[in-house]
């Protein structure tokens, strides 16, 4: 199946949806969205991707493996839930910082970190098994 | 922090071994990872026995806003149980997984296997229960269509369409508490009800519970899932399934109705009485039926479920001891049987009894080392198996319930020839013409030979054991120290 058309779709959609993702990543602490809804809009990317150019493709395209980014995704989660026991907090406790000139006050969290690594995690997990079932 | 870590280890260590793509090293990597996570329960139980029960308010949010988890004696206990098993396991796994398994992600599958068993021991949260049952769910179903045997594959539908049943029966339940009570959080919702009275659609509530866990732990008329599908997997899959997996439904009952459902009317006690007792019958004598080793074990292990549930229809501290001494026991002897299991397919290529036999001639101290498990399940004195069912019919007989202190006597006594039967199969009898000589491979006997130590030392250690499973008796049946040390402020 390749279709011109969608073959450029997907050229243009793809950036489109990526950047979409990210832009859910980092309004979900307050406002609907996250790292797993993130996740499952780039996964949705490579798999646009990949009805346009194929399987060989997307897997090319996609930097690692989606196994090895579901492991670094469960490890990224993972420290983001130690940070604070390292300063005698419980699991998983939100850590705050103020990162930037004053002007522009970013606040940066251990939440952003936990949604990062759920975001890896969901994207590894839909790409390994949308990648088998079709490689079958 | 240290209740956190027997399930954060393994979580680590799944991470880990995603990364490493070296099968070696993977094996390495989930045996360090089990040895660890039987480390940290040790730790934690030693810590409860010392301090009590222990509570962390995952991320700071107190009961009942955020997800708390607990340990009690009895968590602490299953805890380290999982740690033996995952432990043994991993040993058994660095000769008794086939190519195609392990490079497809065995060994950090049982290691997301061995986190949401811990979960489901060390959570005070039903939704979060739910959610370490999910996890168990998928990781289980991954472990037993890896190979994409027909066989494998049929029965690994089989399975998770009824595990799937259950979680939406525990959803359901779920969803009507939530809506009426606003907080899953057991203890807050033991304190509530304590106060104001059960909520309506309590017994309904009850029943939906006793449903989806009776499922998972599989009691009499929902079992058939568990002897359809443990035979397929290979043992170093199946041995972990049958030692922890239906001993996380059994535990649940245990938590769930001891905290939220004793004011029920009382024959729903009665019911879970006879669903054990029908259990333990259809079981062991399906099990009379069978001509393979493996399916033997099978249904031996849902008619031995009936003695754990036992003690909770009859809801007395010295039949709920009885009854968790026998869960103890029991996750050690199965899995033991299990791994013996796999020994079998290893020599023989099989299971079945015509291929069996001529074990005891060729290999006389693996036989004796598998003997022993055998026997203990049977319930021959004076092995681990007999003392519980001692003290399991004293209960039945001390709370009047004659009558199913006399199945639980009959079906022990059916046990036995079943147990003899696996016997005589296995070793005993002359080998199967056409049997060849491979050898078994050292790792695999290690961990029989340490689980069966391990039973022995339950049936030496019987007195102590059994105060133990008391003092976890006790905290079920009193549930106020545990609603106390959830909802007290810091």
């Amino acid at each position: 199946m390749s279709s011109s058309i969608l073959r450029t779709a997907a050229r243009v959609l793809m950036p489109l949806l990526v950047l979409f993702a990210v832009f859910l990543l980092v309004r979900g602490h307050n406002d609907p969205g996250g790292g797993f809804v993130a996740g499952l809009v780039i996964a949705v990317a490579f798999v646009l991707l990949m009805f346009a150019d194929g399987v060989e493709a997307a897997r090319r395209s996609l930097p690692v493996s989606p196994w090895h980014l579901l492991g670094s995704g469960l490890l990224v989660a993972l420290t983001a839930g130690l940070m604070p026991v390292f300063v005698g907090r419980p699991f998983l406790t939100a850590l705050w910082a103020h990162l930037g000139p004053e002007r522009w006050d970013v606040l940066v969290g251990t939440p952003l970190l936990f949604d990062i690594g759920v975001c890896f995690v969901v994207v590894g997990v839909v790409l390994t098994m949308t990648f088998s079932l079709v490689e079958d | 922090m240290l209740l956190v870590l027997p399930i954060i280890v393994p979580m680590f260590m799944a991470a880990v071994l995603l990364l490493i793509p070296w099968v070696r090293v993977q094996r390495w990597g989930a045996h360090v990872g089990a040895l660890a996570q039987l480390g940290c329960g040790v730790a934690l139980f030693h810590r409860v026995s010392q301090e009590g029960i222990q509570v962390l308010h995952v991320g700071g949010w107190r009961a009942p806003f955020g997800i708390t988890l607990v340990a009690d004696t009895l968590s602490s206990i299953l805890v380290v149980a999982v740690g033996v098993v995952g432990t043994a396991i991993t040993a058994f796994a660095f000769a008794g997984v086939d190519p195609r398994r392990e490079s497809g992600g065995y060994h950090p599958l049982l290691m997301v296997l061995l986190m949401g068993v811990s979960g489901a021991f060390l959570t005070g949260d039903l939704f979060n229960l739910y959610v370490w049952f999910e996890v168990m769910l998928v990781a289980s179903f991954v472990l037993m269509a890896l190979h994409r045997t027909t066989a494998q594959v049929r029965a690994a539908f089989l399975y998770v369409t009824l595990n799937l049943l259950s979680s939406s029966f525990l959803l359901t339940a779920l969803g009507i508490l939530y809506g009426q009570s606003g907080t899953l959080n057991m203890a807050d919702l033991s304190a509530a009800w304590q106060q104001n009275g059960p909520p309506r659609l309590h017994l309904p509530l009850a029943m939906l519970f006793l449903t989806a866990f009776g499922i998972k732990a599989a009691l009499f008329p929902w079992f058939f899932w568990l002897p359809a599908s443990y035979h397929t997997p290979p043992a170093a899959i199946s041995a972990v399934f049958a030692g922890l997996l239906t001993k996380v439904g059994v535990y649940s009952m245990y938590r769930v109705f001891t905290l939220l459902f004793r004011e029920v009317p009382s024959w729903v006690f009665v019911l879970i009485m006879v669903i054990s007792a029908v259990t333990m019958v259809v079981g062991v004598t399906s099990a009379l039926a069978q001509r393979d080793f493996r399916r033997v074990l099978s249904f031996n292990l849902v008619g031995h479920i009936g003695y754990t549930t036992m003690g909770l229809g009859l809801l007395t501290p010295i039949a709920v001891a009885g009854s968790l001494l026998y869960v103890v026991h029991h996750i050690i002897a199965i899995t033991n049987l299990y791994l013996v299991g796999g020994i079998f397919l290893r020599l023989r290529r099989g299971s079945e009894f015509e291929r069996l036999g001529g074990l005891y001639r060729t290999y006389p101290v693996l036989s004796v080392v598998s003997m022993i498990p055998i026997f203990a399940l049977a319930g021959i004195p004076p092995l681990s198996g007999f003392v519980a069912k001692v003290v399991l019919v004293k209960a039945t007989f001390a709370a009047g319930a004659y009558w199913l202190g006399a199945v639980a006597l009959a079906v022990g006594l059916l046990s036995v020839l079943s147990m003899a039967r696996l016997w005589d199969e296995g070793f005993w009898k002359p080998a199967a013409p056409d049997a060849d000589k491979a050898k078994p491979i050292w790792p695999m006997v290690v961990p029989i030979c340490a689980l069966t130590l391990l039973s022995l030392g339950i049936s030496a250690a019987a007195e102590p054991l059994l105060q133990l499973t008391s003092r976890a008796a006790d905290q079920l049946l009193n549930p106020e120290p545990y609603v106390r040390a959830v909802l007290k402020e810091p």
